[in-house]
């Protein structure tokens, strides 16, 4: 069978993909991946569908043998990464030979790194995906001798795509929601003039913003249980913003200050612990502009893949290359 | 409040329309007919919907389509009729669910009764004689919110959570009853105690409730529940409404 062996695994590691849609009515959110750009990249870098099973890992990766010869990309939060003892860069897809030694260390730089394998896993569909929904016990973290069945695919080794900055916080953008306007716009003001910073408290389901700011809505007792989409804002009972992932609740009782647009969820997921985050204000209208490009350039990815050291035997037209270009792109990678 | 029902956006993920700002039993019955007939029109740009206590959810990519071509779809909806008096949609399921009332597996049953100031035999009728809609489903997958109880249930929670109530359990507060999906820490009362499985992961059916149908609870022995849960067994009956 064709499969990545597991010989040792950290704690936070699971099968993920774009999630189980479908089943909102019946209480059951969505899930997937918590960077959901990462997927996108890996499947860019090894030319599959975004909708191919990946492997999640938080913290540390762990220990991995393929059975028969494979390519893989890393992408996400940084992590280290060897195979068969020699140092591999993230951002980019290397071949895995059979037997040999896959080893991931710990993060380096953000916080939800990403395997993924060409073909992509295949692991037994639950209710139509495969995504591993830890708050509700569908599926399990992967653990030491599993055997992970991998699907038949091939692509090409050596790619690579740049580095965006969303790894270390920053500026995110969101959009008035559903309840929004039941806060104050003193409050909303302040809220948008807070620096935060990201609490160690967080999982798939939310991340807490510390700051010495409270947000709470006087009214916000009252409130009927609402539903919640993934990047909602909400003012928890102490006045401290959750930002609601895509394992959150179907629904929640504490108002929505705001949603996080999907193309800026990233940012958040990928902050870690003690990351400075804003939050700024933008219209419904230029949400869903920003939103509609960033869709697009999603889709665009696999016109910036790009070869990872140019080797001059596979260069079919030398004189084709800007070469000058070429030795600043691989500086760059560096 | 008169500016109900309300249509807004909620995030880029979906529209929503709510029909008040409380838990009233119209509002639940308007979000779930309204739900059923924009379900009904299979508008290309709803991917799915879901209702919660007060409000209808229409899951659509705003970045793709924009909210003013939905919101005007609904709005349009809304107009149609009074959904505060609306039919619920046809074909709902009522299901009929043994469970135990007092004793060991459901302690707070006596306590529950007093609080809504009915003698245990009254709270018993009322518990098995009121068919309960399914008001919304939440909080974990497949675990149903039922109602709605007279007035005398409004009976708040407690200011101490049980730490673990099991699943199959049926808690009680604020005119509702919730039928636990899974052991669960509340403040809400555990007043009955059944052997339904909200959520069935690997079965054909892994949810059976859906928001409308109907649940009414049958009275077993604790004897009887034992039985039905030694052969893996609920003993729930669906019959399906007109």
């Amino acid at each position: 069978m064709r499969a990545l062996r597991v010989h040792q695994v950290g704690p936070g590691v699971a099968v993920q993909d774009l999630g189980r849609p479908g089943y909102l009515a019946k209480g059951l959110t969505r899930g997937g991946a918590a960077d959901l750009l990462a997927v996108h990249e890996g499947a860019a870098l090894l030319r599959q569908s975004p909708g191919c099973a990946v492997l999640e890992m938080v913290g540390t990766g762990g220990t991995f043998e393929a059975t028969e010869d494979m390519v893989i990309a890393l992408t996400g939060a940084a992590m280290t990464a060897s195979i068969d003892g020699a140092a591999v860069v993230w951002n980019a897809s290397h071949a895995l030979p059979a037997g040999a030694p896959l080893v991931i260390g710990p993060t380096r730089e953000g916080t939800y790194g990403y395997l993924h394998v060409s073909g992509g896993f295949a692991t037994e569909p639950v209710l139509g995906a495969r995504a591993t929904h830890q708050s509700t016990g569908l599926g399990a973290l992967v653990a030491g001798r599993d055997v992970l069945p991998v699907g038949s695919g091939g692509a090409t080794a050596g790619m690579t795509l740049p580095r965006d900055g969303r790894f270390h916080g920053g500026e995110v953008r969101i959009v008035p929601s559903m309840q929004t306007e039941d806060f104050s716009a003193e409050t909303r003001e302040r809220f948008e003039n807070t620096v935060f910073q990201r609490d160690p408290r967080a999982n798939r389901q939310g991340v807490r913003m510390d700051s010495d700011q409270g947000f709470s809505n006087p009214d916000q007792l009252s409130v009927v249980s609402e539903v919640i989409v993934p990047g909602d804002i909400q003012i928890a009972g102490d006045g401290a913003p959750f930002v609601l992932l895509a394992e959150s609740q179907t629904t929640g009782g504490y108002p929505r200050i705001g949603t996080v647009l999907p193309c800026d969820l990233p940012r958040v997921v990928q902050a870690p612990a003690g990351a400075e985050l804003r939050f700024a204000f933008v219209t419904l209208d230029e949400g869903i502009t920003v939103q509609a490009r960033a869709n697009a350039a999603w889709a665009a990815l696999g016109k910036s893949v790009q070869p990872l050291v140019r080797d001059p035997a596979d260069m079919q037209d030398l004189l084709s290359y800007q070469l000058v270009g070429g030795v600043v792109s691989a500086m760059d990678e560096g | 409040m008169t500016d109900f029902p309300k249509i807004r956006s909620v995030g880029l993920g979906g529209v929503l329309v709510t029909f008040g700002d409380k838990a009233t039993d119209a509002a639940n019955r308007a979000a779930i007919a309204f739900r059923g007939a924009v379900d009904a029109l299979a508008l290309p740009q709803i991917e799915e919907s879901s209702s919660t206590l007060v409000s209808a959810f229409f899951r659509v990519d705003l970045a793709q389509h924009g909210f003013a071509p939905l919101h005007d779809a609904l709005a349009d909806v809304v107009a149609q009729q009074d959904w505060l008096t609306a039919d619920l949609p046809g074909g709902r399921t009522l299901w009929t669910i043994p469970a135990v009332f007092g004793g060991p597996r459901a302690p707070q049953f006596g306590e529950a009764a007093e609080a809504a100031g009915l003698t245990a035999e009254a709270a018993l009728a009322e518990l098995t004689g009121t068919r309960l809609r399914v008001l919304t489903i939440g909080f974990a997958p497949g675990q149903p919110y039922l109602g709605t109880l007279g007035t005398h249930w409004d009976i708040p929670r407690q200011v101490g959570l049980t730490p673990h109530v099991p699943q199959g359990a049926l808690v009680a507060a604020v005119r509702q009853v919730c039928l636990f999906a899974k052991d669960t820490p509340t403040g809400w009362r555990h007043v009955g105690q059944s052997a339904f499985r909200c959520f069935r992961p690997d079965a054909a059916e892994p949810f059976l409730l859906t928001p409308g149908d109907e649940v009414q609870f049958a009275a077993v022995t604790q004897a009887a529940l034992e039985r039905l849960e030694a052969h893996g067994v609920d003993g729930t009956e669906r019959t399906v409404l007109g």
